[in-house]
């Protein structure tokens, strides 16, 4: 136990690692499938070592401060908003028995720890000293903090429903159906909101190309902002991960095929909703900044209260308590 | 209240979705824009200049710098207004062949813009899919001329190439799959919502506007104006062929997309009659080897895709125009850019800008 509880973090982080490297691979590739192209190719067998050698084009990248940024902050800012993103990982269950924090409070953690990325960006945004990234870091937190609200308001159901803030209590009460079934509508707003966290398209204002440039990273370089693409896809790992627990049953299997090891489900489940977000990507344009907000605090709001309010109306009822 | 500063905000000449170095000069409050200064200019090669020096055959290769997007037209308003000036005869199959290569380049000229749009918009997908299209284009111009973006294609009495054997064939194939085609791309835009509220009502200006400001093309059609120099100064053998000038109602980008998009099929439709009717025959008329423009000057204009692309000679007689101007259509177009944004947000400075359709290769002549 004790060799796992030292060792489990240094797995996960290299789990992790290669989630990355392959996951922006894996995005490219769908992205290239999705728009009749073959994707990265050249780059090893099938493009395998594609992103590996972009890394290694980032770590030889000179890194340049920009003359007038406030260089502590300026370097102190892919770290704030690097940080969280592992941190946040210590609560989901992977399995039954791989979960590194099992607090009572997992879900709360979560979202508590991972808003102070928005930190990070908006010092990154405001150090750098550039027009463009300090608009694109306005946004970023305008953004973040307009659909924080709708995210949490919509696991308000669950958390009604299981009467815990614990992942894994939130996983086994899906035993019988997944609460994909029963909330719905949280389920669609968890998704959208989830979608605008993770700054990606078509919540990807803050690095907007065509209106920003590159947003709140315009001014990085090398390894530093190698650290902010790392953060944004631990967010994806984190984010499906978190959806798959909360709506698609975690690690339960479908079907009564308890052969197949809960592992191996929690990364189907996890690799579908990884799948869509990029899916998403391909597809949509951008939304305009004014219709982002009125887009959270008019529609997803109203609708995530609706749903608190019906689920605790379902619960009462006889027929439907079951699954509430 | 908290005390605010306008920002002065200098957006490119390099920045990804200026369509080149057109560089914007805008100040804004928060993400409100208060003016705007547009500087052109960085990508003027003095084309007009040039020309002065220049035997009207070796003209024609600097046309097709000016809007790279559509250089079939541009070669075409050149050797127009020469043929013109000198009353010369064109034969018959030699029109049919530059009709059908300028309407193909239109069609390709509005993919480019459909897919950029959409790229400007922040939808990536479209813009693969209209280049794919527009790549078909370009390996029949590779396959005709030699060439895929500088075709250097007509000359003064006719073109420098008879079709290959089996390209009308290749053609016709091309229009009957791109009408096809349209449905699809009108399944995955038009009907999208993000796309609809992003473009919906979004830089409107009027008829007395577009007028006032010399817009023409799309740009001016948009108002509900019916103006299209096929039909109103018919060039080439236009006449011949049925086909119907899209207009707007609302004027906003949205209405500018529906209108390119119809334009493309109707840019298709002529192309399908061009192919019906053309036959074997010469493609180049009874020309002099030596051009020697007799004395005077002509204005004519034709239709590019981006409205009404002019060429002005004045010629003294020997084998060079004394002076040559291009009313370049782009230039014109973008003049309504400032008091278009005033007010504006900066998404939406990309989705207008991005509307009126600039090639900065004509821009800045």
């Amino acid at each position: 136990m004790d060799l796992f509880f030292y060792l489990g973090p240094i797995i996960l982080m290299l789990l992790l690692l290669g989630f990355v490297t392959y996951a922006i691979l894996f995005e490219r590739k769908v992205i290239g499938w999705i728009q009749n192209r073959p994707g990265p190719n050249q780059v090893g067998p099938w493009g395998l070592f594609q992103t590996i050698a972009d890394v290694a084009k980032l770590l030889l990248k000179e890194d340049i401060v920009p003359g007038k940024a406030d260089r502590a902050l300026f370097k102190l800012a892919p770290i704030i908003a690097f940080v969280p993103a592992f941190a946040i990982l210590a609560v989901i269950p992977f399995t039954e028995s791989w979960q590194f924090g099992d607090f009572a409070v997992g879900l709360l953690y979560y979202i508590a720890i991972s808003s102070i990325t928005i930190i990070g960006i908006l010092t990154g945004a405001w150090a750098s000293n550039n027009k463009y990234s300090l608009l694109g870091g306005m946004r970023s937190a305008a953004q973040m903090i307009s659909y924080e609200i709708p995210l949490v308001l919509s696991v308000v159901g669950i958390v009604m429903t299981t009467g815990s803030l614990d992942l894994n209590d939130i996983v086994l009460a899906q035993k019988k159906v997944w609460f994909i079934v029963p909330q719905f509508l949280a389920f669609l707003i968890f998704l959208i909101a989830s979608l605008a966290e993770l700054n990606r398209t078509p919540f990807d204002l803050p690095e907007a190309e065509s209106e920003l440039v590159a947003g709140y990273h315009v001014e990085y370089t090398g390894f530093r902002f190698a650290f902010f693409m790392l953060a944004e896809y631990v967010y994806v790992f984190a984010m499906a991960s978190l959806t798959t627990c909360l709506f698609l049953g975690g690690w339960l299997p479908l079907f009564g095929l308890t052969m197949i090891p809960g592992i191996l489900w929690f990364l189907l489940k996890f690799s579908l909703v990884v799948f869509s977000l990029f899916w998403i990507r391909a597809t949509m344009p951008r939304l305009r900044v004014d219709q982002l907000m009125q887009f959270a605090w008019k529609v997803l709001l109203p609708l995530s209260l609706l749903n608190i309010f019906l689920t605790a109306i379902f619960k009462e009822i006889p027929v439907l308590s079951s699954f509430y | 209240m908290l005390r605010t500063e306008e920002m002065l905000l200098n957006m490119g000449p390099q920045h990804p979705s200026t369509h080149g170095v057109l560089r914007l000069v805008i100040k804004i409050d928060g993400e409100i824009i208060r003016e705007v200064d547009p500087v052109v200019g960085y990508l003027h090669r003095g084309t007009e200049k040039l020309a002065e020096d220049l035997t009207y055959t070796q003209i024609i290769p600097y046309t097709d710098r000016l809007d790279y997007v559509s250089a079939m037209t541009n070669n075409y308003a050149v050797v127009h207004a020469t043929e013109k000036l000198m009353g010369l005869e064109v034969p018959e199959r030699a029109e049919y062949l530059r009709m059908i290569t300028m309407e193909l380049n239109r069609v390709a000229s509005h993919l480019v813009w459909v897919g950029t749009y959409l790229l400007d918009l922040g939808a990536m997908s479209p813009f693969l899919y209209c280049f794919q299209d527009r790549e078909t284009i370009l390996n029949l111009f590779n396959e005709l001329c030699g060439a895929r973006l500088t075709y250097n294609y007509m000359r003064v009495g006719g073109v420098k190439w008879d079709a290959p054997e089996g390209w009308l064939q290749k053609v016709e194939e091309f229009v009957l799959y791109m009408q096809k085609e349209l449905a699809t791309y009108h399944d995955l835009i038009s009907g999208n919502d993000i796309f609809l509220q992003r473009t919906r009502g979004i830089g409107i200006y009027t008829k007395e506007q577009a007028l006032s400001y010399a817009l023409s093309g799309s740009n001016l059609r948009v108002t509900g104006v019916p103006w299209d120099l096929r039909q109103h100064q018919s060039y080439s053998l236009y006449h011949q062929f049925q086909f119907e000038i899209p207009t707007g109602e609302t004027g906003d980008v949205l209405d500018k997309y529906h209108l390119r998009m119809q334009e493309i099929e109707e840019s298709l439709k002529i192309v399908k009659q061009v192919l019906d009717v053309i036959k074997e025959g010469p493609i180049m008329g009874k020309v002099p080897k030596v051009l020697r423009v007799p004395e005077g000057e002509v204005y004519t204009g034709v239709e590019s895709p981006r409205g009404e692309l002019g060429c002005h000679i004045v010629s003294n007689g020997k084998n060079k125009p004394w002076r040559l101007k291009f009313r370049r259509p782009s230039f014109y177009n973008l003049q309504i850019l400032p008091e278009l944004l005033k007010g504006e947000n900066i998404s939406n400075l990309v989705a207008i800008l991005g509307g009126i359709d600039i090639i900065l290769g004509e821009v800045d002549g």
